[in-house]
C-alpha cells in the first residue's frame, strides 16, 4: 500500500472541503482498503466519515426507513425497527458478507460503490429509495449509472438512504459460494399499485426487471412468472455462472422472493 | 492408576493456541533483522532476457538484492524430488533444474526470479516494484491432459513426461477382461485443490559469523528433513552449521513438508548479509506457490461377473506434476496411489498406469491424503455404478468383493495386516439409517427435491515408514521415527519426538501414551519437537505417520527406560533384576514388599556416587543419568478402513447441493484420545467435502490462476456441512505394540466419492465432475427432466 494523508472529518461539510480528485471517503473501507493493498487503487487523502454522527442511525416514519449512510450492516440487521418496518431489509444485511464484513461494511459505502454483485443496490431500486447527499436527493433509479457508476459528483456525499416501507418484499440471493456476493439476488417489493422486481449480480448494473415487475403487477403470484424465459445477452458470464444460468436464476429467484413475501 | 490412553484428555496446547500465546515464524523478531520481497514471474511461461536491478537498488532502506546469478555462481543447490520413479520401459524419471531464483526461465506465475532485502517491509516492497525483468512470453502448457502434445517445457523432457510408470500385470488384467460378462468404465478427473493452511509459508533466517552457523526459523512439518536437504541438495551449510526450527505452526496438510525457495534463499542470503532476514507470504503468494494437490485424469475400467463379483481393473491416469517435480511429487501419483488403486476389495487381476507431466503450473505434491484420495475416488465411483448397471444394491456389492480373512494379500503392492470390513459398513449402516433412505427420498421429492444417498468404503495405507519398503520404491531416505525419553533427577519427563506436531495435538497424545507407559502424572511430562538441535534426527509429520512410527518410538524409548530402571531397583533392593516388576511407576520385587518408584529411581540414577552408608545404586556397566533414545523402523504401513455414507438433497431449480447427513464409520485401530481423533475426522471430511462440492484451483490457457483469492476459490465454511455423525469399529494393527494405524487423512480420502455418489444418485446416474457447483447441478437437472419427459 503506498502512503496517504489520513483525515476525519467532524462533519459532512468538511469531508466535502476535504475531497479532491485524489481523495476517497472511508467508512467501512471494506472496499476502498483492499483495492489500495493490492495495488487496484491510490488516494492521496483517504477521508474518514465514521466519526460524522449525523451520518449513523436509523429512523422510521409512517412510510419510510431513513438510514444514516454510515450505518454498519450489523446495526441493520439487528434494529428492531428496521426488523418490523421492512423485515426483507433486515435479513439482506444479515446476508451480506460475513460477520467481519457486517461488522465494519456501511450501507452507505455499499451504494457509492456500486458493485454490480452487491446486495443493497437491489434494495433501493425496489423499495423506491430516495438518497440524501450533503447537495441533494436523487432517486435511486437515477443512482445506479452503471459498473462501479453513479450519479454522485466528485466531493459529493451520500448521508442518508430513505426506504419507502412496501406492503410486502423479500430479498432472495444466490451466493457466490466463496465470496457470498450475490450471483444473482432478486429484491422483490409489492407497494400499493406498483410492484418492483431488482434484480444484483446478473448484469452489469442492478436494474428493474420490468418484464416481471409487470406480470407481477397484474398477479402477485409466482406462478406468473413461472418459465419466463429472460433475455441473457447482457447477463454476467464468469467462471462462477454462465449468463444462461444467470438468467434461469433470476426467474427461480424471483419466484422465491414472491412465494415468501 | 487409570489408563490415560483412550480417554478425552484436554489438549495440553490450548491454552497456548486459544489465549494467543502460540508462538509462530512470523511472530518471531530478531535484532537488527531485514525483510525479503521476492520478485516472481507474473507470467507462466518466459525465458528472461535481462534483469535489471540497477533502479531498485537505489530505493530507499535497499540491503541488496541477489538474483538467479548470484546463487548460481555460489553453487545453491535446487530443489528436488525425493522419490526417483522408473517408467515402464525400465527408464529413470526426468526432472528438470529447479534452482531457487530462477536465472533463464520462468516456469509458472510466482516462480521467483529475485529477492529484495530491505531495511523495511515497505522499502522492500517498494524496490520490488523497481527491479525491471524483460521476459520473452512463451505459449503455456497448462492443461493436465493435453500435457503431452504441448509445446515442451524442459528442454530434453520429451512430451513434457517425467515418467510412464506402471504397477501391475497388464496381460493377467487383459484375461480377466476377457473372462468378464460386463466392463464398467469411467473417465473422471481429480479436480485441483489449494491447501489453504490458516498460517501462510514464513521464515526467519538468522547468521551467527562467530560460529558460522545459520538458523532457520520455518514454518515445515519436518524441521530435521528440511535440514538435510538443504545441506546435502541445496548446500546452504554443512548439518551441523545449520539449525532449523519450525516452531509452532499453523497447518500444514502436506503443504509444509516441501523446501522451499524462499527457506534456501533466505538462508544464503542471511549469511551473503551477515544480518537476519525475515520473509512472511501474502495470501496470494500462498495460493500462487504452495504446492498445489490432486489434479489427475483418469479412465479407468472395472471387469464384473454378472452377480457382481470383481475379476480385474485397470487405471490410466495422467497426473499433473506441475512446473517441477518436489518432494513427493513424484511419489504422490505412484506409490501412494497405485497401490490404494484397487481400493478395499479382493481384485484377482489390477494395473495402474501413471503417466506424470509437467505443465506450467505451481508444483503438485502431497496433499492430505495425498494420492489415496485419488485412488478411492475413481475406484469408488466405478463400484457405484457397477452396483447401478448391474442393479445391485451398493451396499451389497461392496460387501460381496470385501476380504474376510486377514492379513489380506492385496493385489498390487500391500499385505493388510487387519481389518473388518463387513463389521464397518453394517455399522455404518445402522447410523447413517440406510433403510430408511427411501423414505426420506419420497419426503424430498414431494418437496420438488432430489435427494440421494452415496457410500464409500476406503482403506488406506499410511503411517508411512518402513524404509526397506520406502526405500525399495524408490525413496531417498528411510522413513523410521526417532524418540527421546529423558528424565530429569527430580522426576519429571521430557520427551523428544522426530515427528512434528502443526495441528495434531502431539503435545497431548504423545504425553498420554508416555504417561502409561512411566506411570509419570501427565502435567509431569512434556512433549519437545520442531528443533534439530533438540531430540535426535526426525523425519517428520505426513502421511498419518506420527503415532503409528513416531508413537511407537516414544513407546520403546520407554520401554528402554524401564528395562534400567529394573537393573537400578535390584541393585538398590538387593534383589534379581528378574525377580523386578514395573507397574503404576512402581518398581516392584516380586513376593515382597520391596519397592521403589520410578521418581526415586531417576534421581538414584543422577546420583551414583558413594557416601558414608550410600551405595552406588548403577549396576557394572549401567553409566550414570536416565535417557533413552530409540528410532523405530515398523515392518509394515498401516491400514486404516471405513465406510461412509452421505446424503445429499438438490434443489433442481438453483443447482444448489445440500449435504443433509454425513455418516463416518472409520477403523483407526486403537484410539488414544477420542476427542483429539474427532478433530481430526472433522478436519478431513470438511477438506473432502471441501473438494467434492466447492473446491477448485483454475488456471486459464495462458496460465494465469483464476481462483487466486478467497473471493473466487471457495473454502467451505461452518453452515456448508450438517453435524458430522461419527463412530467406529476397531482391530487393533498387529504390526506395531500400541495397535494404532492413524486417522489424519481418513475424512479427505472418503469425503469426495462419498459425496459425490450421493449427488450422482440423486442426479439418477448422470455424470458430474468435482466440485458439484450449482451450475453443472442445475445442468444435470435439465437434463434429468429432458430425459424423464422422454421417457414418459
Amino acid at each position: 500500500m503506498k502512503d496517504f494523508n489520513y483525515h476525519s472529518a467532524k462533519d459532512s461539510k468538511e469531508a466535502s472541503k476535504l475531497a479532491s480528485s485524489s481523495s476517497a471517503f472511508l467508512a467501512g473501507g471494506m472496499t476502498t482498503i483492499p483495492s489500495m493493498k493490492l495495488g487496484l487503487a491510490t488516494y492521496k487523502d483517504l477521508i474518514d466519515i465514521k466519526n460524522i454522527k449525523k451520518l449513523s442511525g436509523i429512523k422510521v416514519s409512517g412510510k419510510s426507513v431513513t438510514i444514516g449512510a454510515a450505518t454498519k450492516h450489523v446495526e441493520v440487521s439487528n434494529s428492531k425497527d428496521v426488523k418490523k418496518a421492512i423485515p426483507s431489509l433486515s435479513s439482506l444485511a444479515e446476508g451480506i458478507g460475513d460477520p467481519q464484513v457486517r461488522n465494519r461494511g456501511t450501507i452507505g459505502g455499499s451504494i457509492a460503490n456500486n458493485d454490480p454483485s452487491a446486495d443493497y443496490p437491489s434494495a433501493c431500486i425496489a423499495l423506491n429509495a430516495t438518497i440524501h447527499t450533503n447537495e441533494r436527493k436523487i432517486e435511486a433509479a437515477k443512482f445506479f449509472k452503471g459498473m462501479f457508476e453513479t450519479a454522485l459528483k466528485k466531493g459529493e456525499l451520500i448521508e442518508a438512504i430513505e426506504f419507502q416501507i412496501p406492503e410486502k418484499s423479500s430479498y432472495q440471493k444466490h451466493p457466490n459460494p466463496a465470496s457470498r456476493y450475490a450471483i444473482v439476488g432478486v429484491y422483490v417489493a409489492k407497494h400499493k399499485g406498483d410492484v418492483n422486481v431488482a434484480v444484483t449480480g446478473a448484469k452489469s448494473c442492478v436494474y428493474n426487471d420490468k418484464e416481471m415487475s409487470k406480470a407481477l403487477a397484474g398477479n402477485f403470484s409466482s406462478s406468473s412468472i413461472d418459465g419466463m424465459d429472460l433475455d441473457s445477452s447482457e447477463m454476467n458470464s464468469d467462471m462462477h455462472a454462465s449468463a444462461d444460468f444467470r438468467a434461469s436464476l433470476v426467474v427461480t429467484q424471483a419466484k422465491k422472493a414472491v412465494d415468501a413475501c | 492408576m487409570a489408563s490415560l490412553v483412550g480417554s478425552r484428555v484436554e489438549r495440553k496446547e490450548d491454552k497456548r493456541f486459544l489465549t494467543g500465546k502460540g508462538r509462530y515464524t512470523a511472530d518471531i523478531n530478531l535484532a537488527n533483522q531485514t525483510y525479503a520481497i521476492f520478485v516472481r514471474s507474473p507470467h507462466a511461461r518466459a525465458s528472461i532476457n535481462k534483469l535489471n536491478i540497477d533502479k531498485a537498488l537505489k530505493s530507499s532502506g535497499v540491503v541488496s538484492i541477489l538474483t538467479g546469478k548470484e546463487i548460481a555462481d555460489d553453487k545453491i543447490g535446487g530443489l528436488i524430488a525425493g522419490w526417483a520413479i522408473r517408467s515402464e520401459d525400465g527408464t529413470e524419471m526426468k526432472c528438470p533444474g529447479n534452482p531457487p531464483l530462477a536465472k533463464d526461465n520462468v516456469n509458472f506465475v510466482g516462480d521467483p526470479v529475485a529477492v529484495v532485502i530491505a531495511e523495511s517491509l515497505a522499502e522492500a516492497k517498494e524496490a520490488a516494484e523497481k527491479v525491471e525483468v524483460d521476459y520473452k512470453v512463451l505459449k503455456a502448457v497448462t492443461s493436465t491432459a493435453d500435457a503431452m502434445n504441448g509445446d515442451t517445457i524442459h528442454e530434453g523432457i520429451d512430451k513434457n513426461l517425467c515418467f510412464d510408470w506402471l504397477l501391475g500385470d497388464r496381460q493377467k488384467v487383459k484375461e480377466a477382461f476377457d473372462k468378464a460378462d460386463k466392463v464398467i468404465s469411467i473417465d473422471i478427473i481429480n479436480n485441483r485443490l489449494i491447501p489453504n493452511a490458516m498460517e501462510p509459508r514464513a521464515c526467519v533466517a538468522d547468521y551467527n559469523a562467530a560460529s558460522e552457523e545459520i538458523t532457520l526459523y520455518t514454518t515445515s512439518q519436518n524441521p530435521h528433513l528440511s535440514r538435510l536437504i538443504m545441506s546435502a541438495f541445496g548446500n546452504v551449510a554443512p548439518e551441523h552449521k545449520l539449525r532449523v526450527v519450525a516452531p509452532d505452526v499453523g497447518g500444514g496438510f502436506g503443504s509444509k513438508i516441501n523446501v522451499y525457495n524462499e527457506d534456501i534463499v533466505c538462508s544464503w542470503a542471511a549469511k551473503k548479509i551477515n544480518r537476519a532476514i525475515k520473509w512472511v507470504a501474502e495470501r496470494s503468494e500462498s495460493f500462487l506457490t504452495d504446492i498445489h494437490g490432486r489434479d489427475h485424469v483418469t479412465h479407468a475400467e472395472l471387469a464384473v461377473t454378472k452377480d457382481g463379483k470383481f475379476l480385474g481393473f485397470k487405471n490410466e491416469t495422467i497426473a499433473n506434476l506441475g512446473a517441477y517435480a518436489r518432494v513427493f511429487g513424484t511419489v504422490t501419483p505412484t506409490y501412494l496411489f497405485g497401490p490404494c488403486a484397487t481400493g478395499v476389495y479382493e481384485i484377482p487381476a489390477a494395473y495402474t498406469n501413471v503417466k506424470a507431466v509437467y505443465t506450467n503450473t505451481a508444483p503438485v505434491d502431497a496433499y492430505r491424503g495425498a494420492g489415496r484420495p485419488e485412488a478411492t475416488y475413481t475406484i469408488e465411483r466405478l463400484v457405484e455404478k457397477a452396483s447401478m448397471e448391474l442393479g445391485i444394491d451398493k451396499t451389497e456389492l461392496r460387501i460381496k468383493n470385501f476380504p474376510t480373512v486377514f492379513p489380506f494379500k492385496q493385489t498390487l503392492v500391500h499385505t493388510v495386516d487387519s481389518g473388518d470390513y463387513v463389521a464397518g459398513m453394517e455399522k455404518a449402516k445402522q447410523m447413517a439409517d440406510y433403510k430408511g433412505f427411501e423414505a426420506r427420498r419420497k419426503e424430498s421429492e414431494a418437496k420438488g427435491k432430489l435427494r440421494g444417498i452415496g457410500v464409500t468404503s476406503y482403506f488406506e495405507a499410511c503411517g508411512i515408514a518402513p524404509s526397506a519398503a520406502v526405500m525399495s520404491l524408490g525413496c531417498g531416505v528411510g522413513l523410521w521415527e526417532s524418540a527421546e525419553v529423558r528424565f530429569n533427577p527430580t522426576g519429571q519427563v521430557t520427551v523428544y519426538t522426530g515427528s512434528h506436531s502443526h495441528g495434531q495435538s502431539h503435545q497431548t497424545t504423545f504425553a498420554q501414551i508416555a504417561a502409561d507407559e512411566l506411570g509419570v502424572p501427565i502435567e509431569n511430562i512434556d512433549i519437545v519437537h520442531g528443533d534439530t538441535d533438540k531430540g535426535t534426527f526426525g523425519m517428520g509429520t505426513y502421511g498419518s505417520r506420527s503415532l503409528a512410527v513416531g508413537g511407537i518410538a516414544i513407546v520403546n524409548a520407554c520401554k528402554k527406560i524401564v528395562e534400567k530402571g529394573k537393573r537400578v531397583t535390584a541393585k538398590m533392593l538387593e534383589a534379581n533384576p528378574e525377580d523386578v516388576e514395573f507397574k503404576d511407576g512402581e518398581f516392584i520385587v516380586s513376593k515382597s514388599n520391596k519397592k521403589k518408584t520410578i521418581g526415586e529411581v531417576a534421581f538414584a540414577c543422577y546420583l551414583p556416587g558413594v557416601r558414608d552408608e550410600m551405595k552406588s545404586p548403577l549396576p557394572e556397566g549401567d553409566e550414570p543419568g536416565l535417557k533413552e533414545t530409540s528410532f523405530y523402523d515398523p515392518s509394515n504401513f498401516s491400514f486404516p478402513a471405513g465406510t461412509h455414507i452421505a446424503e445429499v438433497e438438490i434443489d433442481p431449480e438453483t443447482g444448489n447441493v445440500k449435504l443433509e447427513k454425513y455418516t463416518a464409520c472409520d477403523d483407526f485401530g486403537r484410539i488414544i484420545n477420542p476427542m483429539v481423533v474427532e478433530g481430526q475426522v472433522h478436519g478431513g471430511l470438511a477438506q473432502g467435502i471441501g473438494q467434492a462440492l466447492y473446491e477448485n484451483a483454475e488456471y486459464d490457457e495462458t496460465g494465469q490462476l483464476m481462483t487466486g483469492s478467497y473471493m473466487d476459490y471457495t473454502m467451505p465454511r461452518a453452515d456448508n456441512f450438517p453435524e458430522f455423525n461419527i463412530g467406529y469399529t476397531c482391530t487393533h494393527a498387529t504390526t506395531n505394540p500400541l495397535g494404532v494405524k492413524g486417522c489424519g487423512e481418513a475424512g479427505a480420502i472418503a469425503a469426495p466419492p462419498t459425496v459425490m455418489n450421493a449427488v450422482i444418485d440423486a442426479l439418477g446416474g448422470q455424470e458430474v465432475t468435482m466440485p458439484a457447483t450449482a451450475e453443472k447441478v442445475w445442468k444435470a437437472c435439465k437434463n434429468l427432466k429432458k430425459s424423464n419427459a422422454k421417457a414418459a
